[in-house]
This record gives structure tokens, sequence and C-alpha cells, in this order.
């Protein structure tokens, strides 16, 4: 540990409740100043070494070696009270889920300035003036008020400035943020990580950046420490960690983003339309979701419809599959008009669409072995007697890129991927011409969802089903899709190749969209940054 | 299955001597149900280890046939009551809308007299007879389970595999039997392990006020009001029927929890 260093781990493991080890032997070192980004899959440990900085262990985890320095003090030999002494005013956690970090029922402000007071470190007065820089430095509407608010009447990505303002109100020398930016959409994430990374510049804060998004940290760590299974795979200086990763698992992480995934072979395409909808308006209550929206899908295509949380794109496939019939408007499905509640659609009407959902893990039975899952389709559809069945369902499973063995296992042991690859399977049997995916990649580590996209693909190329393919994710649109919608609150803002899209936006919500995909590159940040600075500038 | 814990072990023993002796009462116990062999509430001895009731019977012979009585009410009403809530639960949770108000509305409105003054109605009108007995705690107990299984099945059908299945074209007996009823099995075992011992102390109560099991049958909760003057008197007698009605509860829920113990969950997956 040299001098410079104000957090040192060296050797550090942890245990799960049961005696699993889930971080083995993790050593690193952070300088005063300097942000380290942790970066890997769920289940690399990278949240648990967070948490130890503080000497702390989530859910009965417990620190069974090494040995944690914090401003030259050893947590593990300095008792119960002198570490969480030192939590909030030392080193200070952010969260993921703001929503869940703070408490509904008091006031942001008596969050915010609670932990100063508490701690001793600044009177209520000082605390509040602190407080009120904070807002003013993160953007926060109104800072005067803003405190006065509840967590409920403020929006997502305010909520999540507002926790870094509470990290951040004893001054700590470390900042723990973990997945802050990974709940926002797009244009949110990047205002907070621009107004995140210039407070933690502005005050000198150290931090430990926790993530599974390469892009995003690529834009604010100083360093890169990629984990693997409760192990270190390497680390270094991000620009070099970029450009030259030395190990496979690396350089993986580093090109997935960049794979094309267009279809290989377009033989199957038709300009026969399969799907459309005209003027289609559909509510929940009095809240009009779909305002208007019309699109054409033809056979064998993939039509993207991207747009942030509340644009209304989920609620386009649930109408699409007939779980909310829409108030106006016509959908019409291979040349014919399409009932619009799926109670009163025929079997083969319903075979014919399947949908792909976000989380495997609900969506599939916790009761039901992968066999059952995806032969009841088969049985109820086809009528397929039991010993066809079990050719069809190993048929598929290999298809989808599952072992066999598979078959007989509960999803409570299977992987987040080979759920959703469960899920696929069960789409694909009943031979379907369109196919719903609603964010079928979002809840997936990154490699585990580039494998799924691959297999989508695939899919499309080897049986001709068409995408409707809905996510917030626009580098997977860029890669994937033939065609791009864009929604906002409800609305088509932009509808065309993807490519058009892409490169020539017309609409100003789409371009700020494009424009807000974060780039595998160390300055992409800096651009936006100075490109919108040139443009509101001009706008003056 | 779950390794057998020592707590779990207890419960089986537990469970099996209740019914060894559910089943074999009459052939285990030393003197006759009605039989008197002594003065009343006379202490132990070796002829009698648990001593005498207040009315000189064999205390041993009484709770050995008052097992019978007991468990036998117990259990069937529960069953019984179990096979009414649950399908009515999970019915009018899946059809929701006017099939739900309607049967969720009656069960309020019966739920709203207090079970006591609706048992000692029906059993007033139709007189205290055994099946009587059994059908008027199950209907009154389904209340309950039906609350129980309509609010979980609601949970469970909005989950997305639910709606994959009703997208397939699945009738409603599959999405009972296939979707619904795996997933609420696990705390409708839990309360299927509480509501067996409540309707013990529900026969107890309803026997205290003459509408239970009539004598000369003997039951346990019975068998506890029959002698509670004997506690005035610093007797044990009143102790031995609550004491088996203690340990039978405490059996059966120790193996509830056994066996709920490491199954699949739906709530820790959300």
């Amino acid at each position: 540990m040299s001098a410079a260093d104000i957090l040192s781990i060296r050797d550090l493991q942890v245990a799960a409740p049961d005696g699993t080890i889930l971080v083995k032997g993790v050593s690193l070192t952070l300088a005063a100043g300097e942000i380290l980004g942790l970066i890997g899959e769920s289940g690399a440990g990278k949240s648990t070494i967070g948490l130890s900085a503080m000497g702390y262990g989530r859910g009965g985890c417990r620190i069974v070696g090494g040995k944690i320095t914090l401003l030259g003090v050893d947590l593990m030999q300095a008792g119960r009270t002198r570490r969480e002494d030192m939590r909030g005013v030392d080193i200070a956690y952010v969260a993921q889920s703001a929503a869940a970090a703070f408490n509904p029922a008091m006031t942001l402000e008596e969050q915010i300035v609670e932990a100063p007071v508490v701690h001793g470190v600044m009177t209520r007065a000082e605390a509040r003036d602190w407080m009120l820089y904070l807002f003013r430095t993160l953007q926060l509407p109104d800072p005067e008020h803003f405190g006065a608010r509840y967590p409920h009447q403020v929006s997502g990505g305010q909520l999540q400035r507002a926790m870094v303002a509470m990290a951040m109100a004893c001054k700590p020398k470390i900042l723990v943020l973990d997945e802050p930016t990974t709940a926002l959409d797009v244009t949110t994430q990047i205002e907070v990580l621009i107004l995140l990374r210039d407070l933690i510049r502005s005050e000198g804060t150290a931090a430990l950046y926790i993530t599974h998004d390469m892009a995003v940290i690529a834009q604010i760590a100083d360093r890169l420490m990629v984990l693997r299974n409760g192990a270190e795979v390497e680390t270094g200086p991000t620009a070099e960690l970029l450009a030259a990763p030395k190990q496979d698992y690396t350089m993986r992480l580093v090109s997935e983003r960049h794979k094309s995934l267009m279809a290989a072979d377009v033989s199957h395409r038709s300009s026969e339309t399969l799907l459309e909808l005209r003027h289609v308006k559909a509510a929940y209550g009095a809240a009009l979701v779909l305002d208007d929206v019309s699109l054409v899908l033809r056979r064998g295509e993939t039509l993207a419809v991207v747009g942030e949380s509340g644009s209304g794109k989920s609620t386009l496939a649930r109408v699409i599959a007939g779980l909310l019939p829409p108030r106006e408007g016509t959908i019409h499905y291979d040349g014919a008009p399409l009932t619009a509640d799926y109670r009163k659609r025929g079997a083969d009407m319903l075979r014919r669409i399947q949908l792909i959902y976000q989380l495997p893990d609900v969506a599939l039975n916790p009761f039901q072995t992968v066999a059952e899952t995806i032969g009841r389709p088969l049985q109820l559809y086809f009528g397929m007697k039991p010993a066809e069945r079990q050719r069809e369902i190993a048929r598929v499973l290999e298809l989808t890129g599952l072992s066999p063995e598979l078959a007989d296992r509960l999803p409570g042991a299977l992987s987040g991927g080979q759920k959703q690859r469960v899920c696929i399977a069960r789409a694909l049997v009943a031979k379907p011409d369109l196919l719903i995916c609603d964010e079928v990649t979002s809840a997936l580590d990154p490699l585990v969802a580039e494998g799924i996209l691959q297999i989508l693909r695939e899919l499309q190329d080897r049986l001709g089903v068409a995408y409707l393919f809905i996510t917030h994710d626009l580098s997977v649109v860029r890669r994937l899709a033939d065609r791009t919608m864009v929604m906002q609150l409800g609305r088509v803002v932009e509808e065309g190749p993807t490519e058009q899209v892409f490169e020539s936006p017309q609409h100003d919500y789409t371009r700020l969209l494009a424009s807000s995909v974060p780039e595998l590159r160390t300055d992409w940040l800096d651009d936006v940054q100075a490109r919108r600075a040139a443009s509101s500038a001009l706008s003056f | 299955m779950q390794r057998l814990t020592f707590t779990a072990w207890l419960g089986l023993i537990i469970i099996a001597i209740a019914a060894f002796v559910f089943l074999f009462a009459p052939w285990i116990a030393p003197h006759g149900l009605e039989e008197t062999v002594g003065v009343p509430f006379a202490t132990g001895s070796s002829e009698f280890p648990l001593g005498l009731d207040q009315n000189g019977r064999d205390m041993l012979s009484r709770l050995l046939y008052g097992a019978q009585m007991s468990i036998g009410v117990s259990l069937v009403a529960v069953l019984l009551s179990f096979s009414i809530g649950i399908p009515l639960g999970f019915f009018a949770a899946i059809r929701g809308g006017w099939t739900d108000v309607i049967l969720s509305r009656g069960v309020d409105t019966l739920m709203s007299v207090p079970v006591l003054i609706s048992a000692l109605v029906v059993l007033q009108a139709l007189g205290s007879s055994i099946p009587v007995l059994i059908v008027t705690i199950a209907v009154l107990d389904s209340t309950r389970v039906f609350r129980l299984s309509r609010v979980l099945a609601q949970g469970i059908n909005v989950m997305e595999f639910a709606e994959v299945a009703r997208l397939r074209g699945e009738g409603l007996f599959w999405m009972i039997r296939r979707e619904i009823l795996p997933n609420a099995r696990a705390p409708l075992m839990a309360e299927f392990g509480m509501r067996f011992c409540f309707s013990f102390l529900f026969v107890a109560g309803l026997s205290y006020l003459g509408l239970g099991i009539q004598p000369p049958f003997a039951d346990w909760g019975g068998m506890v009001r029959d002698n509670q003057q004997g506690i005035l008197y610093g007797l044990y007698a009143p102790l031995y029927p609550a004491g088996a009605i203690a340990v039978l509860t405490i059996g059966v829920n120790l193996v509830v929890d056994w066996l709920l113990a490491g199954r699949p969950n739906l709530q820790a997956n959300r």
C-alpha cells in the first residue's frame, strides 16, 4: 500500500451463509481521487467487494479472509462501532435502485441531512447548505424546495441524483457506486452520468464504480478491474484495457457490442404483410397509453420498437397479443382482421403469435420441468403423443442451444440464460409466424444476452419468423433490426429502415436517443457533452 | 425431499403415535369409554396411570378414545373445508369480475357473523350429530381458506407464466391444477397445519356449549372442559387432554415446517 492509497483490500475472501466462497482472494487499491471500475457479470462478486470495502456483508455474507484498510484503519480489527462511524462519513454507498434506498415516509431533505448531523460532522444549517450546493451541482430543479418533496414525488433520474447527494452528504473520501445508472432510461442515464462524473471530479472523491456495462464505465473510470466468478481476471488503466485486453474473457466483453446480427439469409422474406396496425389507440382506464399507432410488419423481418419506459412499447405488445383490446383502430393479421380479445381468438390464432418476456424467472412456472413447459404447446396445438413430443422437445432444445439433459430440470436449477432459451423454445414449438420479444435481453448479462440474440438470429434465418423486437437497448437494435420504430409517450415519432433512422434521424427525440447510446471509447461522454454544449450555445 | 431434521423426526414421531392411537384406540385402551372404575378425580396409580376423571372414568382410556373423535372430526372437517375453499378461491381469482365480487362478498357476509354464533344457529336448528358438526365446521372454516386461496391465486395469476398459459388457450381446469395450485401449495400446507389444530379448539368450544361432540363420547376439547374444575383442587386431570392437543399441534406444525423448507418459492424469485 503506497502512501497515496486511501483504500486497500488484500486477498479478500467472502463467504455466503451456506459456506460458498463468493469472493476468492481479490486485492485492490484505490488512490485518493481515483475512480476504479469493477466490471463483471452477475455473480462475479462485484457488489460483494464494494460492500466489503465498507466492512459490510449483505444478507449474512461474511468476510472470512483478507485485510481491508480504509484510511489507515484495519476494518476487520476495528470494532463494530468504529466501522459504523466510518460508514457514511468516510465511505458512502449509492445503490442501483434509488426507489428502494429511500424511506418513502420521509422527505428527501430529512434523509440527506440526517447522516451529517447524526455523525456530528456538520450542524443542521451547514448540512442544509451543503445539500443545496449538491442539488445545484446535480442540476435538480428548484433546489431550494426540492428537499421538501417525498421520494415518490420526483422522477427516477432525479431520485437517483438525490441518492448521490445523500451519499455525498458527509463529504466522504470514497464513494461505492453500485450500478448507479443501470435502472435509468438511456437519455436519463447520460445526464446522471455527466453530473456524477463532474461532481466526483470537482470534489476529488475516490470511487469504486460497479457495473456490468463496459461502455458506461469506460467514460468514468481511471482504471478497470474485470471480475469473474469472484476472482480477478485482469486490471489496468481503462484506455489500455479497452485497446488491448490481455485475457480472452475481457476480449469477449470488449468485442460483444460490435458483431452484426443482421440476417444472413433473406430468401424467406417476402413483401407480404403479416401484421398491420392502423390508428390504434389503447388506454389503461383514463390514461391513454397508445395514441394513433400504425405499423406494418412483413413476413420474416424484424421490426424494432424502441423508446424509454412509459413510451407505450410494452403496451403495444399487449395489444397485439390480445391482452389489452384497443379503444380505437384496427389490427389486421395475415390479411384478415385480428380479433381484439385473445379469449375470443381461436387456438390456431393463439398459436401463430407468441411472446417472449423480459424476466425468464417469472415467465416459467417454477413447478414445471423444461420438458413439461415445452411439451404443453405441442400437446395442445398439435395433439402430439408422448413419444413424438419427446423427440420434438429434444430437437428444439438443440435448436436453442440447450443440452437435452436439461429436459427434466425445474427452472430453479437453470441459469438466467438457460431459462430465457427455454422460453424461446416454448414459443418456437408452436411454430408461430410472429414472435413478440419484449425486452428479452435486458435482464441478462451482456455475454449471455449476446448468446440469446445470436440464437434469435439463427432461428429467424432458419424458420422465417417475423420479430417484433421491443427494447430500450439501441445498440442491439442497430445490429439486429431491419426496420426501427421510435416511440415517445405513446406516439410513433419516427419509423424507417434501421440504418436510416440511426444515421439521419429526422425527429429531435430520435436524435437524442441515438446520441445517448454509450459507445465503447473513453472520450465518448466528453464528445456528447461538447456537442450538447455547442448545440445549446447555438440555440441561444 | 429435504433431509430429516431433528424437529422433523420429533413431529413425525408425534404424528405416528397419534395415527396409531387413532386407528387402534379400542384395542389398546385398558378400560371402557364409559366404564366408571373408581371415585371422581382419583389421582394416578399403577392401574390408572393418569388417574380418573370427574365421573370416575379412566383418564388414559378416555384420552385414547378421545383421539379417535378429535382427530377424526378435525381431519375430515379440515379436508372438506380445503376442498371447498381452494377451488372456489382459485375460481374467483381467475375469473375476476362479477364472479369474484359475488363469491367474495358472499364469503364476507358469512364471515361477518362470529363463527361461534353461526355454528350455534346451524347446530341448534339441525341438531348436533357428527356429520352436521363436521359439515358446519368445514363450511365456516372454508371461508378462511377461500380468502387465502383467492389472494394467493391473484398473485400467481398475474405472473407471466400464467399469462403465457392463458395466451396459449388453457382452460380453467389446467390453470387451477397445473399453474396455480403447485405455486400456492406451500402457504396452503402451512394453513392446513394451522386449521387442523384450530378446529380441535373449535370443537372444544362447541362442546362447552353442549353442541359439540355429545356425551358419552370423549373428545379432547370436551375433556378439558369437563375436567376443568379439577384445576381448582390442584389436580392434573384437565392438563392431560390439553397437553394432548398441544403436543399434536406442535407435531403437525413441525412436519409442515419441514415439508415447506427448501421448496422453490415464488416470492424469493421476485
